[in-house]
């Protein structure tokens, strides 16, 4: 419900987004998902597309998202938001499609699917929350995951002759001819989540001139996955992931 | 396509492009295939077509994982969909069609069926019965199952699994063969624009300012939910089996021994059943074109008439097990069957039929 008590002499300068729902979210506290949350809500409110509108999330943190945004939502299997998100925009083309992934989600079980829709061109958003870690089933090891960093399942940190390196997604994703808007973006700083908002808003333009796939990484934070306070996670985040995931536009339309 | 000036629109047409040309008449607004033999002629035919029907989506996606999950966002956004494979790519979209039936979302899934197991051969089989009819992926969830037995059915049961799927909000899955895709044959093909198109109040179609957002998911993560959604599930399945059951009986008046049979197999036993009366022996034909729901009741119905069953598949012996389940002991049932591709003749099964019938009955 909007709160539409204004005492005298106040002045509104912070609102909820009404395409937000009221339902309290399940993050953790310091948790980068609802943030995300709220500013893609902003935009669509002020966009005011939210009747045009359709989500998907898929298994991960976020697979509840369809509780707290308020437009048409699917929920997916884990790994193929966008191949669900395809199959919504192929059949109802002028609406707004998203998908929003985690980094276990577009990067690993899905990665098949996240090349070939961008690849294919779709214009659809696709929001990819990367916090080098499976936060939903306990803090496993992500293909996003940093060499030497300890999850649950690289108890002695990662090594790459095993393990891998870090997949760095976005950048090959960047490489795809279907590819038009590929940045990489973060919530930890106010400046920071302007800029994210940004970031949406011109990928909804970009879609609706059906210029193909937008593709937005927000390296963000699992403060209970990383085992840190909210504070912490957010020092370690600008410490370690920037470096290896740097922040910016790597394909931005001229 | 085609104008015929009132007249039956009857062509001669190879089994999976006529299915495709049904999808088309019936409807149809988006598709998503892969390649696989014995099916690919579906997808070549309507990416061939395609240009004739600009209002359908027609893709080759990256694989059957892509594609049944292409079909999940399509059907919840409330168009009717079909997608078609062979018995490894069915395989791959197991979850997909388990989350579809959780989620209740309506689709046409068409098994041209393989010889199995793994990668096995080209050549018909029916050894996906189990996987078709008693679920296949995870969790208590049932198709409706339709089995075609000529190029004729593979067109109607277009028309049929797309009514009865969006009747239920259930996937229906046309479970065919090599051999009825491959094969051509006269068809009569229904004119375009007989079934009317779904208008569904739950698809996401954009949150208009007069009602709720519509979500389409299948996680209720709290127990007692989950036990809700599957009680309601299991209750739907109950109506489909008591309004759905579709079978045919051939003979079976004064027949000593019933063979059961689906799709092709149904058609060797129609040979068999001749060449047994012509040596006096009185052989019938139960024909299930419902595998799920399956037709007990009919099976049953001839337990007291017949001396004996004799179930042919070519598989290893699948739906043989739902007519005993029919037949509760009281009555002798047989099977015989080939695997891996190959086909029984009717000669084989004439043979099993002279081993078995006039038998003192053991149940
Ligand atoms: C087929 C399948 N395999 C595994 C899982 C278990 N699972 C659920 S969420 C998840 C990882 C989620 O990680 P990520 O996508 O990074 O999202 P986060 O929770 O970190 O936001 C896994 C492995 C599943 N639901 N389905
Ligand atoms: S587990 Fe991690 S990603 Fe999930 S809500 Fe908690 S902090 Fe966020
Ligand atoms: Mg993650």
């Amino acid at each position: 419900m909007e709160n539409t008590f204004i005492p005298v002499g106040m002045e509104v300068v912070y609102k909820k987004p009404q395409t937000l729902t009221d339902t309290p979210m399940h993050y953790c506290p310091g948790c980068g998902h609802g943030v995300i949350h709220k500013i893609l809500m902003e935009v669509i409110d002020e966009m005011g597309i939210q009747s045009e509108t359709i989500g998907v999330a898929p298994v991960g943190c976020s697979v509840f998202a369809y509780d707290y945004m308020n437009v048409d939502m699917q929920e997916a299997a884990h790994g193929r938001a966008s191949a669900v998100a395809t199959g919504v925009k192929r059949v109802r083309p002028d609406k707004f499609v998203y998908s929003y992934q985690g980094d276990g989600d577009l990067a690993a079980i899905g990665t098949g699917e996240t090349i070939h829709t961008v690849n294919r061109g779709e214009n659809i958003l696709m929001l990819f929350v990367n916090n080098g870690i499976y936060g939903m089933t306990g803090g496993q090891m992500a293909p996003t995951s940093l060499l030497g960093m300890k999850t649950s399942t690289s108890p002695f940190g990662r090594e790459a002759s095993t393990m891998g390196y870090p997949l760095k997604i976005t950048e090959l994703v960047a490489q795809l001819p279907g590819a038009y808007y590929v940045t990489r973006q973060s919530v930890h700083t106010t400046a920071n989540v302007r800029k994210l908002k940004k970031a949406i808003e011109a990928s909804f333009r970009y879609q609706k001139e059906k210029k193909g796939t937008c593709f937005i990484e927000v390296v963000s934070n699992c403060p209970s996955g990383w085992k840190m306070t909210p504070i912490e996670a957010n020092e370690w985040l600008e410490k370690n992931m920037f470096p290896y995931y740097p922040l910016g536009d790597l394909k931005a339309p001229k | 396509m085609g104008n015929t000036n009132g007249n039956p629109d009857v062509r001669l047409m190879k089994g999976n492009e006529a299915l495709a040309e049904a999808a088309l008449r019936a409807g149809m607004k988006a598709y998503f295939g892969y390649p696989i033999t014995p099916q690919s002629e579906v997808l070549e035919y309507l990416t061939a077509h395609g240009p004739e029907h600009p209002e359908v989506v027609i893709l080759q996606a990256e694989s059957e994982v892509a594609a049944i999950n292409m079909i999940y966002g399509a059907s919840g956004a409330g168009a009717r969909v079909m997608i078609t494979s062979s018995s490894p790519g069915i395989s791959l979209m197991m979850e997909g069609i388990s989350y579809m039936a959780s989620a209740q979302l309506p689709a046409l899934i068409v098994n041209v069926q393989r010889g199995g197991p793994g990668l096995g051969t080209i050549q018909p089989s029916q050894g996906d019965y189990f996987q078709a009819v008693k679920g296949g992926g995870h969790g208590d969830y049932r198709l409706i199952v339709l089995a075609p037995a000529s190029v004729q059915e593979m067109v109607d049961h277009v028309f049929e699994g797309f009514r009865l799927s969006e009747k239920y909000r259930n996937p229906a899955m046309i479970l065919a063969d090599g051999a009825l895709g491959q094969m051509m044959e006269k068809v009569v093909l229904p004119p375009a624009g007989s079934l009317a198109p779904p208008d569904f109040a739950w698809a996401t179609s954009g949150k208009s300012s007069t009602r709720d957002r519509n979500v389409v998911t299948s996680l209720f993560i709290q127990p007692e939910r989950m036990e809700q959604i599957n009680l309601a599930l299991q209750a739907k399945y109950r109506t489909i089996e008591e309004a759905e059951v579709r079978c045919e009986s051939i003979g079976m008046d004064d027949a000593d021994v019933a063979l059961v049979a689906f799709g092709l197999t149904s058609r060797i036993c129609q040979k068999t059943m001749e060449l047994a009366r012509a040596k006096g022996i009185k052989v019938g034909l139960i024909r299930p074109i419902t595998l799920f729901p399956f037709p007990y009741t009919v099976v049953r119905s001839y337990v007291d008439r017949v001396e004996a069953f004799l179930t042919v598949e070519m598989n290893a012996g699948q739906m043989v097990e739902d007519v005993r389940l029919a037949v509760e002991g009281n009555r002798p049932v047989h099977f015989t069957g080939r695997m891996g591709g190959m086909i029984p003749t009717p000669e084989e099964i004439l043979a099993k039929v002279e081993t078995i019938v006039h038998q003192p009955a053991k149940a």
